[in-house]
This record gives structure tokens, C-alpha cells and sequence, in this order.
């Protein structure tokens, strides 16, 4: 299997100087994709950005992995709104004064 | 350059303890974290006010320098330089802690770098792995996005040729990935967020794939119909008038409206509404003869 758009979970652990049990417990939460590949985890690379959104909560801003999930949900609520009030405000335009 | 209350930032006394100011800071944190508060200015300002209050206020060395040098900043580089010959082997405060924004931390006010230096902010968790994102924004008209093309772009002194693929909306957001800092340690690079805001177009409205333009029409074309040309993004095409048609009649050219984003080959509709033009200033013959037209009505033809 090719490797190259993963992370080696261990790697990123170290780097981040945060402990294993945190990857695992947001895989328990169903939070993100762990991916193992010859008794190797790892995290596809395209999840790094929300793993570390996550990591932050947790870590600088003291929020439990309940919170964590219940405002992943909630974020995922307020982009979908964000594209709706743009659309919205697309629309908008076509009754406002040309620019 | 003004001086800046960083108690008052963080809510607290000058008195407060260390305990004090990290129970503060994180409370604040957790209200104004961009990662909780996405796409908002406000939180993220208010986020890099915060964590530049704590910046100071939770390091000992730098706490005591604001607390006697805050609001005579001025004197700060003359406090420095006593300092620096007091004690050169010093080592820094140490123990305070600058809670990384992801993308958002390390912009610190003038009036902090000009007490502390600009390099003087907290490392971030971000800088430590993946490379930061990047955000642009990228303004074009209307007819840039009709078509698919390439632009290249400088962003942090960096050419990026970059494909802008027809049918983009206004506000929306496009990810280059791997365009951002480039990572640390191993840590892939960050991506680049491009928003786009495209202008409006004096004569064609847009929404999604459909394109609204209103066209005149002269009274004589459309009681008595005929031929009428009119543009279109792609040209001018023909059509014909129905008579009768009133004016606000809309009518509809299919595919000839706005691409379908990322359907190659794809378009939306054109709906032209007609706007129909009374003539002005009549010559006394057409008033005759309008007149009569009148009398006509008026008979019940």
C-alpha cells in the first residue's frame, strides 16, 4: 500500500508532544479515519488539519473528547450555514444597486 | 501607536495572580478560539488581543517590564539596555503558556514588538508539524470566471500558476493544497485558501448558472413583433418577438446563461425580461395617428 499521503501516527505524536491515547480516543469517537498498514497506524494527510483543530481544543483550550465531538458537529452546522448565507447573499445581489 | 490595556484584555485586575490570569485567558480563549469561531474577523482579532495580553501578563519578566514601562512605552529601549547589563546570563521567564491558533496566532500590535521585539511571540503547536495555510483574495469580473483559465499569482513571494475553473461563485473559497508554509520535521506543507469576489456585471445578473438581463424593446416591436438582437456572454444572438409581447415578458435561452461550476461543457439558462420603451417627443403626424389608434380602442376594435 502507498504510504505517501500518510502520516505516521507515532511521528505526528511526537512532534506535537501529545500522547497516543489522544489519536486513539478520537478514533473511538468516531472523530477521525485511522489507517494501519503493517502494524503501522497511520493518519491519511488530508485529516492532519482537523486533527490538529481537535488537538488544540483539547490541549490548549481544556475540552474533554465529549465537547470535542459534540463541537465538531456544531462546526459542521455553522460552515454548512456559512455557504447557505453566501448563496443568500449571491441572490441578494441581483435586487441590490449594480456595483 | 497607542498603549494597550492588556488587564482589561484578559478582564482582570492588576492585581491578579498567575492562577488568575490563566483562568482568564483560558475562559476568553475558548470564547474567541478561531478554530470555534471560523470565518469570523471579529473572534480573531479579539483571539490575537488575548493571547497577546497573555503573552505578557503570564510571563514574570515581561509582566513586570509592562506594569512599570506600559504606559511610557517610550522609555522601554532605555529599561532594555539596564537590564542587558544587569544580568546577561539570564535566561527567560519561561512557564507561560501561548496557546497556538492554528493559523491565526503570532500577529502581535505594534506596541507589543516595540516593547518585546518581534520575535518575541510564543511558538505555536502549528509550526512544529504541518506548514501553516495561506489565505488570498482574489478579485475578478464577471467574464474572468466565464472561462477556465490560468493566472499566476504571487503570494509570499511565491509564483503559484493557478487554474480558475469556470463558474466560481462570489465567496467562495477554493483549496490549493500543499500551497501553504511548508511543513516541519516531516510534516507536510499547508494549503493555500484563495476566497474569490467577483464583481457584478453592469448588464448581466448572475445566480449560480443563471444569468438575468433585462433588454428594451420599442413599441412598435413589440405590438407588432419581429426580429431583435441581443448579447449574450458568448454574443449576440437573434430572436424573435412575439406580437403583443408586454413589457416584463420574461423569456428564457437555454445554455445561454453561466457555466455549471466544474461541469466542463455545461451552462445555465439567460432569462431576458423585456423592457418595453415608450416613444418620446411625437411629431404631431404620429400624435394624429396615434389618436386615431386610440379611437379605434376605444370603439371596442
Amino acid at each position: 500500500m502507498e504510504t505517501k499521503d500518510l502520516i505516521l501516527i507515532e511521528h505526528f505524536c511526537a512532534n506535537h508532544e501529545i500522547e497516543f491515547s489522544f489519536i486513539d480516543s478520537l478514533q473511538e469517537f468516531g472523530l477521525i479515519e485511522v489507517i494501519i498498514h503493517e502494524d503501522n497506524k497511520y493518519l491519511p494527510k488530508n485529516q492532519l488539519k482537523e486533527v490538529e483543530k481537535m488537538m488544540r481544543m483539547h490541549y490548549d483550550l481544556d475540552i474533554n473528547m465529549e465537547g470535542i465531538d459534540v463541537i465538531s458537529h456544531l462546526l459542521k452546522r455553522i460552515h454548512n450555514l456559512q455557504d447557505e448565507v453566501r448563496i443568500t447573499q449571491n441572490k441578494l445581489r441581483l435586487y441590490e444597486n449594480e456595483d | 501607536m497607542e498603549f494597550i490595556d492588556y488587564y482589561k484584555i484578559l478582564e482582570i485586575q492588576k492585581s491578579s495572580t498567575e492562577a488568575d490570569i490563566k483562568a482568564a485567558y483560558r475562559k476568553l480563549a475558548r470564547k474567541y478560539h478561531p478554530d470555534l469561531n471560523p470565518n469570523d474577523e471579529n473572534a480573531k482579532k479579539k483571539f490575537q488581543q488575548i493571547n497577546e495580553a497573555n503573552e505578557v501578563l503570564s510571563d514574570p519578566e515581561k509582566r513586570k517590564k509592562y506594569d512599570k514601562y506600559g504606559k511610557d512605552w517610550k522609555h522601554a529601549d532605555e529599561f532594555e539596555k539596564a537590564n542587558q547589563q544587569q544580568s546577561q546570563s539570564r535566561t527567560s521567564g519561561g512557564g507561560q503558556q501561548s496557546y497556538g491558533g492554528g493559523d491565526f496566532s503570532g500577529d502581535f500590535s505594534e506596541f507589543f514588538e516595540s516593547m518585546y521585539g518581534s520575535g518575541a511571540g510564543g511558538k505555536t503547536r502549528q509550526t512544529k508539524f504541518r506548514g501553516q495555510d495561506l489565505n488570498a483574495e482574489l478579485h475578478l469580473s464577471l467574464m474572468d470566471v466565464y472561462k477556465t483559465q490560468q493566472q499566476t499569482l504571487t503570494i509570499n513571494g511565491k509564483n503559484i500558476r493557478l487554474t480558475i475553473p469556470a463558474g466560481v461563485e462570489n465567496g467562495q473559497v477554493i483549496k490549493i493544497a500543499d500551497h501553504g508554509t511548508p511543513g516541519v520535521n516531516g510534516g507536510p506543507n499547508g494549503d493555500l485558501y484563495i476566497t474569490f469576489t467577483i464583481a457584478n456585471h453592469p448588464k448581466f445578473k448572475r445566480e449560480g448558472s443563471s444569468l438575468y438581463t433585462t433588454v428594451d424593446l420599442d413599441l412598435y416591436t413589440a405590438l407588432l413583433g419581429g426580429d431583435l438582437q441581443v448579447d449574450t456572454l458568448d454574443g449576440k444572438v437573434k430572436l424573435k418577438v412575439t406580437p403583443e409581447t408586454q413589457s416584463n415578458t420574461k423569456v428564457k435561452l437555454k445554455g445561454k446563461g453561466f457555466p455549471v461550476y466544474k461541469k466542463e461543457g455545461e451552462f445555465g439558462d439567460l432569462y431576458i425580461t423585456y423592457n418595453v420603451k415608450l416613444p418620446t417627443q411625437l411629431t404631431e403626424k404620429e400624435k394624429e395617428l396615434l389618436t386615431e389608434l386610440s379611437k379605434l380602442r376605444a370603439n371596442g376594435n
